[in-house]
């Protein structure tokens, strides 16, 4: 990878300093390199690594100049980190071509790209998870008028534990989508303080039907349409999809139709924020090709309706949406109390309030085998997949000391994810989680933040305490330690210490981190997409970039 | 592969404009980050996310000392939201209930963020008067904002 990566990295110089003398145009990069070693520890059930190392690298160049612009990514496993896929090798993995001015823009090759609130298509790529459903293939997208947007496409998807530029999805991805601002559009309404939009998209997936028994769809349909208004401090926008009968692996092979709703209402006044989110997920899984399953070739995105913890013990809880059917709410208030107020303190203080409620359809058999299930469109399931509960205040106190408390109070469905982690326990967790954060400012540039974690709960693996504390020097250094303790096992054999230590230097773009640690197997989410990360001991080094 | 690096980062360094990218403001609506101004002052763009405490604790570190920052050099802070579809109907709830003064958008396809070359949030750029990128910062720890406002003040000396 090494090579070519500079065979390509001299030629794109060259390229830029031979065309000097007109508009050499500019390069951007970015990079990053991980690397781990793994010891077995069967204590906290670290497997062997054969290779004892696994690393994951990629490099990203982007050349742009005037209205074109082109890039390339490699991308490296040797063998990839555990958790990831299993295959090693290194290759180009992405690389495009585009031109774009304000009325059309044109790209070739990779592309990601996201219509609506992502129900009926969305390919992105989350590096941390190895996540990557780029299409290949054209897209092309007008702006024939100020306010009127439209997008066209076509592509095959790429696998995401797979970076071969041949190992891509069988079925080829056609897909159109409209976005029109009606405040330019309509005579009158430009001048209106309310912004109105609306939207609509087609996607269809072709693949061919080899099934020698069953008769599939080989085309399948996936469309829905949307609506904003956004005036001020109130804001409501909402998507309702459908998908045609999709005999899937992952819905088991029904003939059901899929469909989707999602309602979203904020108020944003100053110093109080409310969001609320309502949504219906029915038989919406929809993918590039019909076997596949897990994280793979995944079409569309069904957005969570739960928050986005980062707090590591309440990482032990994570939910992603169950998308064969879920019906959910979540609600979120943040306010902030006032400066030079009794309450409010010197510098004032931030609440945050969540609330975040998710529960099965009311599924019954159909009488119809091929349908599989029936569900009421308006009626709750009796089973709670998922329910949070947390409250957040954070305030300054002085110059010197920052603070937070944080409570949740968590419902969590095991159950739902033992496809991906393996667990064999059907156990509904209920759990308090509790976080105490403190930010003390030694000196100018000198920190020292601590966090105190305790997650108590009597299912599952009981309760964990964990103790965290980083000392930064800005702008450079960090070091950090902290050690999470599973003292409530209920086998006195598994009440154990993961402890991990690391140390990270940054110069402006660049940041290099060292450490050691002992990972707890555990569900490792990002931006609503999980991955089911292995028990590990051993040493990692991670670098990364951009230039 | 170091030696190639050292040569791209002195090729790029002549060069480095901010690109032209598409994004939406909070009202959903599209704009172009070749559109941002700021009468020749500098600006300072933040990549952020609602889930990242680090990108929270930066700009709210901030948010405290924006109205002096403001008058002493004339800078702006443009925050891009990297929020996916999961969030980003929730950032401008987010933003008004914690009283941020900044300018904000939403980059949910992350194209600003490839073109940036951004790996992580946070991360921190300034532009000097003629919109050229002239540091960055990956990563934040308290007391790096001192750094960014020692910087700024030497683009207005």
């Amino acid at each position: 990878m090494i090579k070519t990566a500079s065979a390509v990295l001299v030629f794109f110089g060259f390229a830029a300093a031979q065309a000097q003398e007109i508009d050499p145009g500019t390069i951007n990069g970015n990079f990053q390199f991980d690397v781990q070693n793994y010891f077995e520890d069967s204590l906290i059930g670290a497997p062997e690594f054969p290779s004892r190392v696994g690393s994951n690298g990629f490099l990203y160049l982007t050349y742009a100049r005037g209205n074109f612009q082109s890039g390339v990514r490699f991308e490296s496993y040797m063998p990839a980190l555990q958790g990831f896929l299993r295959e090693k090798g290194a290759g180009l993995a992405h690389r495009f071509a585009q031109y774009e001015t304000k009325n059309l823009d044109i790209r070739v090759g990779n592309f990601y790209e996201q219509f609506g609130s992502g129900m009926v298509l969305r390919s992105y790529e989350e590096y941390g998870l190895g996540f990557d459903n780029s299409l290949d293939g054209a897209r092309l997208r007008l702006r024939p008028l100020p306010g009127i947007e439209v997008t066209g496409l076509i592509g095959r998807q790429r696998n995401a534990f797979t970076f071969q530029l041949a190992n891509m999805s069988e079925g080829i991805v056609r897909g159109i989508d409209a976005d029109f601002e009606l405040n330019e559009l309509l005579p009158g309404m430009d001048s209106m303080r309310t912004r109105y939009r609306i939207g609509g998209s087609f996607v269809s997936r072709f693949q061919t039907d080899n099934d020698p028994i069953l008769i599939l769809p080989e085309n399948v349909a996936n469309y829905g349409v949307r609506f904003a208004i956004s005036g001020g401090k109130f804001s409501l926008n909402g998507e309702a999809v459908h998908k045609i009968n999709d005999p899937s692996t992952v819905n088991a092979l029904i003939y059901k139709p899929g469909n989707g709703v999602l309602l979203q209402a904020t108020y944003s006044g100053k110093g109080l924020g409310v969001s609320f989110s309502a949504k219906r997920i029915d038989n919406m899984d929809y993918r590039s090709e019909r076997a596949a399953t897990f994280n793979n070739l995944n079409l569309n995105f069904l957005p969570p309706s739960t928050k986005q913890h980062t707090y590591r013990l309440m990482t032990l809880f994570p939910y992603a949406t169950q998308t064969n059917g879920e019906m959910g709410f979540q609600t979120e208030i943040i306010y902030r109390i006032p400066k030079e107020t009794k309450l409010g303190g010197k510098y004032g203080t931030n609440i945050s309030l969540n609330f975040s409620h998710v529960r099965a359809l009311d599924k019954i058999v159909s009488a119809d085998p091929d349908m599989g299930y029936e569900a009421d469109f308006f009626a709750w399931g009796n089973r709670t997949f998922f329910q949070d509960i947390n409250a957040e205040i954070g305030r300054k106190f002085s110059d010197r000391f920052k603070g937070s408390v944080t409570y949740m109070n968590v419902v969590y469905d095991k159950s739902l994810f033992t496809q991906l982690t393996g667990f064999s326990s059907t156990t509904t967790v209920h759990s308090h989680v509790g976080v105490v954060e403190g930010i003390f400012k030694l000196k100018k540039k000198q920190t020292l933040r601590a966090e105190i974690q305790h997650a108590y709960t009597k299912q599952e693996f009981g309760s964990w305490a964990m103790l965290m504390l980083e000392y930064t020097i800005a702008p450079h250094w960090f070091v950090a330690a902290f050690d999470e303790y599973n003292y409530g096992n209920a086998n006195p054999d598994k009440r154990l210490q993961y402890f991990t230590g690391q140390i990270g230097y940054t110069q402006g773009q660049y940041r290099m981190t060292f450490g050691y640690g002992k990972q707890r197997a555990g569900v490792l989410c990002v931006g609503g997409v999980c991955r089911f990360v292995p028990a590990a001991n051993g040493f990692g080094f991670s670098i990364q970039g951009s230039f | 592969m170091i030696l190639s690096l050292m040569f791209m980062q002195s090729m790029a360094q002549t060069s480095k404009q901010l690109p032209d990218v598409g994004m939406k403001t909070l009202d959903g609506e599209a704009i172009s980050s070749a559109e941002w101004q700021n009468d020749g002052k500098p600006i300072i763009i933040s990549f952020w996310a609602t889930w990242c405490k680090p990108c929270v604790l930066e700009l709210v570190t901030i948010q405290d000392q924006y109205e002096d920052w403001i008058k002493e050099t004339g800078v702006k802070l443009i925050a891009v939201s990297i929020d996916d579809a999961r969030n980003s109907s929730k950032v401008k709830p987010f933003v008004s209930g914690r009283g941020w003064e900044y300018e904000v958008y939403l980059d949910e396809n992350q194209d600003f963020k490839r073109a940036m070359g951004v790996n992580n949030v946070p991360h921190t750029f300034l532009l000097n008067s003629s919109k050229e990128i002239v540091w960055d910062h990956n990563s934040y720890s308290p007391g790096d904002e001192e750094v960014l406002y020692e910087k700024v003040l030497e683009l207005v000396d």
